[in-house]
């Protein structure tokens, strides 16, 4: 087995990115996400790779756009104020349907917030990360070892479906240490046909563009892309169940707030009460299926968010109101104690009968 | 399983003796995690890091209820001691806090770390003299590992300040109140 290493969250998805073949690095430093830049800083000139500070979040996601259109595999990062800059550049990635490895590790908002652990960017990453009808294929790490494989992950699934893939991270997971193996798997390519590289004079050119003047071939372009979701819907979808096989109460939980809920669920059970856990993995496609399937089994959910309640109109939507679902959240930058999340799992299961 | 919480001010070493402990748990192939809580201020703040040790696998990286705590400033004991396991430990740096634990279901340990740091020309190094106290009595990891993590930690090209962390931790170790 390959040799566990102690790395910062941030780091480790950094070593990730390059480990994948990311040779182009565009940012601009932020808290909580600072190390990723100063480690790609330190490690791109070592392997003929380009750091570059751009001069704003905009710039760096602009270039972002050039390089994907050549087709090389390209990142940014940032927290949370920092990804809402570079929004409009996100809907042109999307437009131009460019793969490109987004990441944001939140902090506390809105305006400038704080630079704690949050995770109330839930809405943004898999709603409205820009104008325009579109998606980014947001995966959501709960340890050190995920940072490393969702980032080769997200890189692989962008350029499968030649879209965005976000790593929706907190504070937590950039700023904290655990042992993790960097050489984990085989890292996939994909052909590109497409990218504006040269033509060395033997084939037509690429043209990769946003613009659609025409109202019913932008709508073609539109129902394609959608088309394209929904098979995503149905095959990328990627979750964790924990203790649900007899659970009664059905707990919802990513990143951080799903590391809190592990220690609330085993002090309940120590307690009596069934309850399990569904883990998104992917934020984006949702795991709507085994939430809608756990609704007939359960008779009440708890979501746990560093939000204000983000995620939980997802669990509403997915199992169609068939149960109650209560919040246990913490925002501003506080992470939810396992014994404000017991509380909850203790008052649903003071929610009568599974009917 | 170990929940340990260092807190001081930030420049005190705080973040590097957990991250020291941190891998020489890694060593001895046992889970853990380390979490820093973060400020702006690079030094003065203040500062602490919560260390897992354990042989599961660790749920929640935030210590709430810590079964060791370091408290290298007033600040951070009047903030924590309340919050120890009972049975557990508290270990105060006993040349920067005058006051007593209140606490009688903890075992404590004062250590004037600070005091020693200087009389040893090893300013900034309280911190790992008041590890070894921890390292000595709370039964952390194994004393004799410490220069294995040590290496892992320092690098090699700064072999003088390896040496003066392992002594420092040797410091710690050997004190007697």
């Amino acid at each position: 087995m390959a040799e566990k290493v102690l790395m910062k969250g941030n780091e480790a998805l950094a070593e990730a990115a390059i480990m994948a073949g990311c040779r182009h690095y565009l940012g601009y430093p932020i808290t909580p996400q600072t190390e990723v830049a100063a480690y790609m800083a330190k490690r791109m000139p070592q392997i003929d790779g380009v750091f570059l500070q751009a001069e704003s979040e905009i710039a760096a996601i602009n270039m972002v756009i050039g390089v994907a259109s050549t087709g090389k595999r390209v990142m940014t990062s940032s927290s949370s104020p920092g990804i809402a800059l570079k929004s409009e550049g996100l809907s042109y990635l999307a437009g131009c349907n460019l793969p490109a490895l987004v990441v944001n590790v939140q902090r506390g908002g809105p305006g400038l917030g704080g630079i704690q652990p949050s995770q109330s960017d839930y809405f943004q990453a898999t709603k409205s990360a820009g104008h325009g009808d579109f998606r980014m294929l947001v995966l959501a790490p709960a340890s050190v070892q995920e940072m490393v494989d969702m980032t080769i992950t997200g890189f692989e699934l962008a350029d499968k479906y030649r879209m965005t893939s976000m790593i929706l991270a907190d504070g937590t997971m950039g700023q904290m240490m655990e042992p993790v193996v960097l050489d984990t798997k085989e890292i996939k390519t994909f052909d590109k046909p497409w990218a504006a590289n040269g033509t060395d004079g033997k084939r037509p050119h690429n043209i990769i563009n946003s613009l659609c003047l025409e109202a019913k071939e932008l709508e073609e372009w539109n129902i394609e892309r959608y088309k394209m979701y929904s098979e995503i819907e149905e095959n990328e979808v990627r979750y964790e169940e924990y203790m649900m096989e007899d659970a009664e109460i059905c707990i919802v939980a990513f990143g951080v707030a799903a590391r809190v809920s592990r220690n609330a669920i085993q002090a309940a059970r120590a307690k009596g009460i069934k309850v399990g856990m569904i883990r998104p993995i992917t934020l984006w496609p949702f795991p709507k299926k085994p939430l809608l399937a756990a609704a007939d089994k359960v008779k009440a959910f708890v979501s746990v968010e560093l939000s204000m309640g983000q995620m939980i109109e997802d669990v509403e939507l997915a199992i169609r109101c068939k149960k109650p679902v209560l919040l246990a959240n913490r925002v501003g930058g506080i992470i939810p104690s396992p014994e404000e999340v017991l509380a909850k799992i203790e008052e649903a299961d003071k929610m009568g009968g599974n009917n | 399983m170990h929940e340990i919480l260092i807190a001081g001010f930030g420049g005190q070493g705080i973040l590097f003796a957990g991250k020291f402990l941190a891998y020489e748990a890694l060593l001895e192939d046992k889970q853990v995690s380390w979490l820093p809580s973060y400020g702006p201020e690079m030094r003065g703040g203040t500062a602490n890091c919560s260390i897992t040790i354990s042989d599961e696998p660790i749920g929640s990286p935030i210590v709430s209820k810590p079964t060791v705590l370091v408290a290298m400033n007033g600040p951070s004991l009047d903030k924590y001691e309340s919050e120890v396991k009972p049975g557990g430990y508290i270990f105060v740096d006993s040349s920067l806090i005058s006051r007593k634990v209140t606490r009688t279901d903890v075992n404590v340990f004062y250590i004037p770390a600070t005091q020693l740091a200087s009389d040893n020309e090893m300013g900034g190094l309280a911190n790992m003299i008041i590890l070894g106290k921890v390292i000595k009595e709370a039964n952390v990891i194994p004393f004799e590992n410490v220069p294995r993590a040590m290496g892992k930690v320092v690098s090699a090209k700064k072999q003088a300040l390896l040496d003066k962390n392992i002594k420092a931790v040797e410091i710690g170790y050997t004190y007697a109140e």
